[in-house]
């Protein structure tokens, strides 16, 4: 039991507050880009994906622990690569493949 | 009361089937009578049943592997006799609404029923021995694994019996595995027999991949670990990856045919295609988890048995990893037909055709490892060996149908049935046979004969190709795959060779019942007393024949990828620590065999619309495995005293013969 304790590391406030900033941050600047409309739509949609990669990378880092410094956080690390690839992989490739027959049958 | 089930589902009419029910069923009476006359209910149920205990389970696997290949090979011999006989347009003895059912089943059973238990049950009997742990991650998990497979082949068992089992072909693509092209029980059994197993197995990856991330041995690290151990953790990795996406697929069949979903229909927005993709995304993963644990089998064997390590280890767990990944990417070549854009078949096509790369470094290393050995030449190395040549024609035939082009002129054609068992057969059961002569002694206690291994080698080895080889040239000649009778002569004489070559096979077969039987009886001359019958390279020869049940007194240190190598050139082998400490070991449990009943029932009630047994049934095993989270008597600890005698008493007999 107390062996268990010990591997769940203890992680404190802290990064949750960073975490918790950032996010506001990433969420409040697109929201302002889209209300205010001062940049051009094809721009304003680039950027909001962008902050949005940036807003999954700092949920991963600062809420999931994702790390490449501990033991544990590397283990997390590579599992959550590995299934985001092998989904990237199978959603992806079904997707092409589904369409591209799709437009055969189309014409 | 009893849902669509009526009197009428049970064959009473097909002599064929009632003449095996009644062998199947005067076997089970004289095997109840004599479990009842030597009194061994309470040992079978204590000692087997509820096992927690990896070696054990790995042996009912194999079990439930062997008597499935029996039943799969039945079939098998039931096709090719029907075929030598259904020429030049006779009708043969099988009916096509029969046959139909034989061709489904034998692809379901031989993959899902027979080559799976066979790898997990190898898998489980070894893995945790090779990296140093005294049992897997979850030892009730582990129980429930194979009591959820054993569910899923009953299921298949019973279709045979009760109903009927799908003609849809083992894949069961819709429109025809829909309600309106199928409705009867075949495909619903289908459904439920790889919906429950195929849990079993995700389960099974789960654990194996926590065990050998958490509980390797002291300083065993990854890349550290044994080779077998290594291909199938890739394995195990693939069926994490990709069970889940059967699991789906056959949810959503299961959808449009009890609640009229429209995923995979002709109408109403539906895509049969999607299936067929979802399908193979599992599908070929699937038979790289068959043939990667294959891989590692033979690296080990012919390490072993060369008298060298392995040449290069390193590139090994890459190739196995490479083809892993590159697995995951191929699928769409399993229907290239399909007519997809030529863009989308010239890129499956080439990561097909990639594949061959990593798979030939394999080859080379396998024969850099004998090359300046000692290689003996004993039943495993002869599987091997037999497994180089055979593969590699396999694996050719397999670049040939990744061009599109050609595939085209060969899809569903006896060609490709050719290809698929000269990789399945030469890949992987020859991989399964060569590990389970290997790890037999070390499972059982006693080496299995020599000269009927041979024999049964040889027959399988001259078998195989007699029946396989004419099937390419059938294939050339534009015969289509599940055909129940044909009228062109050109055929007739590849037919009838193609039927004796089975025949040789059973030969195999029956010289591995024979071979069973003879080691049986002279085990106490083939006994392995010291545990190291091949002077083997890793862990698990460390231990007694069959192992200690909590496999190590004190975990090994590890410092070498061929530990146990390295600790006999040191001196370290079978040392006797000063003092031993009380084990932690977990205790037995019915739960798995009570869920994995009743499952079976719950299977059986959607199969033939009993809701009152589904439901029953479903809230009984929901309710068992809450009882056993709340059990706290789950573990145990095993003294000193009791430990030092069974220590004393392997390492006694270890020299003992080393003296002599």
């Amino acid at each position: 039991m107390s062996q268990h304790d010990q591997a769940h590391q203890d992680h404190g406030i802290k990064p949750y507050v960073i975490g918790f900033v950032l996010a506001v941050i990433l969420t409040v600047i697109p929201f302002w880009l889209v209300m205010s409309g001062s940049m051009d739509k094809v721009t304003t949609l680039w950027t909001i994906v962008i902050f949005a990669v940036v807003q999954i990378a700092v949920h991963l880092k600062y809420f999931l622990h994702l790390s490449l410094t501990t033991e544990e956080g590397k283990m997390n690390t590579f599992t959550f690569l590995f299934s985001a690839l092998i989904i990237v992989l199978v959603v992806g490739l079904s997707v092409w493949i589904l369409y591209a027959s799709n437009a055969m049958m189309m014409g | 009361m009893f849902g669509k089930l009526t009197l009428e589902a049970f064959p009473f009419h097909v002599p064929i089937v009632m003449g095996t029910l009644s062998v199947v069923a005067i076997l089970g009476l004289a095997l109840v009578i004599a479990l009842t006359k030597y009194q061994k209910w309470g040992y079978l149920w204590r000692e087997w049943i509820t096992s927690v205990d990896h070696k054990r389970l790995g042996v009912m696997y194999i079990i439930l592997a062997m008597v499935m290949l029996l039943r799969g090979f039945a079939d098998a011999i039931m096709m090719r006799t029907q075929l030598a006989a259904a020429t030049n347009g006779a009708a043969g003895y099988l009916p096509p609404e029969h046959y139909d059912q034989i061709f489904t089943a034998h692809g379901v059973i031989m993959i899902i029923f027979m080559a799976m238990p066979f790898m997990i049950g190898l898998m489980n009997i070894v893995v945790p021995l090779q990296i140093g742990a005294r049992d897997v991650a979850f030892p009730f998990l582990n129980n429930l694994s194979f009591w959820l497979a054993v569910s899923g082949a009953l299921l298949v068992n019973i279709s045979l019996a009760v109903g009927e089992f799908a003609k849809t072909g083992w894949v069961a693509y819709p429109p025809l595995s829909e309600l309106t092209f199928s409705p009867d029980s075949g495909v619903d059994y289908y459904i439920w027999a790889l919906q429950i197993s195929g849990i079993g197995t995700t389960l099974t990856g789960v654990n194996f991949l926590v065990t050998v991330l958490k509980m390797r041995t002291r300083g065993m690290k990854l890349m550290q670990m044994p080779i077998f151990t290594w291909t199938c953790t890739w394995a195990n990795i693939l069926i994490v990856a990709s069970f889940p996406i059967l699991t789906g697929a056959l949810a959503m069949l299961t959808l449009d045919r009890y609640l009229d979903f429209h995923f995979f229909t002709n109408d109403l927005g539906g895509n049969a295609m999607m299936y067929i993709n979802l399908f193979w995304a599992w599908g070929h993963p699937e038979v790289y988890i068959l043939v990667l644990p294959a891989f590692g089998i033979f690296s080990e064997i012919i390490s072993t048995f060369s008298g060298k390590r392995l040449f290069g280890y390193t590139s090994m767990v890459f190739a196995s990893g490479a083809i892993s990944v590159l697995g995951f990417i191929v699928w769409l070549h399993h229907f290239f037909t399909m007519g997809s854009s030529a863009d989308v078949n010239a890129f499956f096509g080439v990561t097909t055709m990639i594949i061959a790369v990593p798979t030939g470094v394999k080859l080379f290393n396998w024969l850099f490892t004998m090359y300046k050995g000692r290689v003996q030449f004993k039943p495993p190395v002869l599987w091997t060996l037999g497994f180089m040549v055979t593969f590699t024609i396999g694996g050719m035939t397999g670049v040939l149908l990744s061009v599109p082009g050609a595939d085209y002129v060969l899809h569903n054609s006896l060609f490709l049935i050719a290809h698929f068992h000269n990789t399945i057969i030469g890949g992987a059961v020859f991989g399964y046979l060569a590990g389970f002569s290997y790890w037999f002694p070390k499972a059982m206690g006693y080496k299995l004969d020599e000269k009927w291994g041979k024999r049964a080698f040889w027959f399988w080895q001259i078998g195989f190709y007699v029946a396989f080889m004419p099937l390419y040239v059938l294939g050339f000649l534009g015969m289509n795959r599940r055909v129940n009778h044909t009228d062109n002569p050109d055929w007739n004489m590849w037919l009838y060779i193609a039927c004796a070559g089975a025949f040789i096979i059973a030969l195999g077969v029956l010289s591995q019942l024979i071979q069973l039987y003879v080691s049986y009886r002279d085990r106490e001359k083939n006994r392995d007393v010291t545990g190291d019958p091949w002077n083997g390279h890793t862990l698990e020869w460390s231990t007694m024949s069959p192992p200690q049940f909590y496999n190590f007194a004190q975990e090994p240190v590890v410092k070498d990828i061929d530990a146990f190598t390295d600790m006999k050139e040191n001196g370290t082998a079978y040392q006797r620590p000063e003092k031993y400490a009380p084990i932690h070991m977990p205790r037995n449990t019915g739960a798995g065999f009570i869920m994995g009943m009743l499952l079976t029932a719950c299977g059986f009630g959607m199969v033939w619309h009993i809701w009152w047994l589904v439901i029953v049934t479903f809230l009984a095993t929901i309710v068992t495995y809450i009882k056993r989270c709340y059990d706290n008597d789950i573990d145990y600890y095993v003294q000193p005293d009791e430990i030092e005698k069974i220590e004393n008493e392997h390492i006694a007999a270890v020299q003992s013969t080393l003296k002599a």
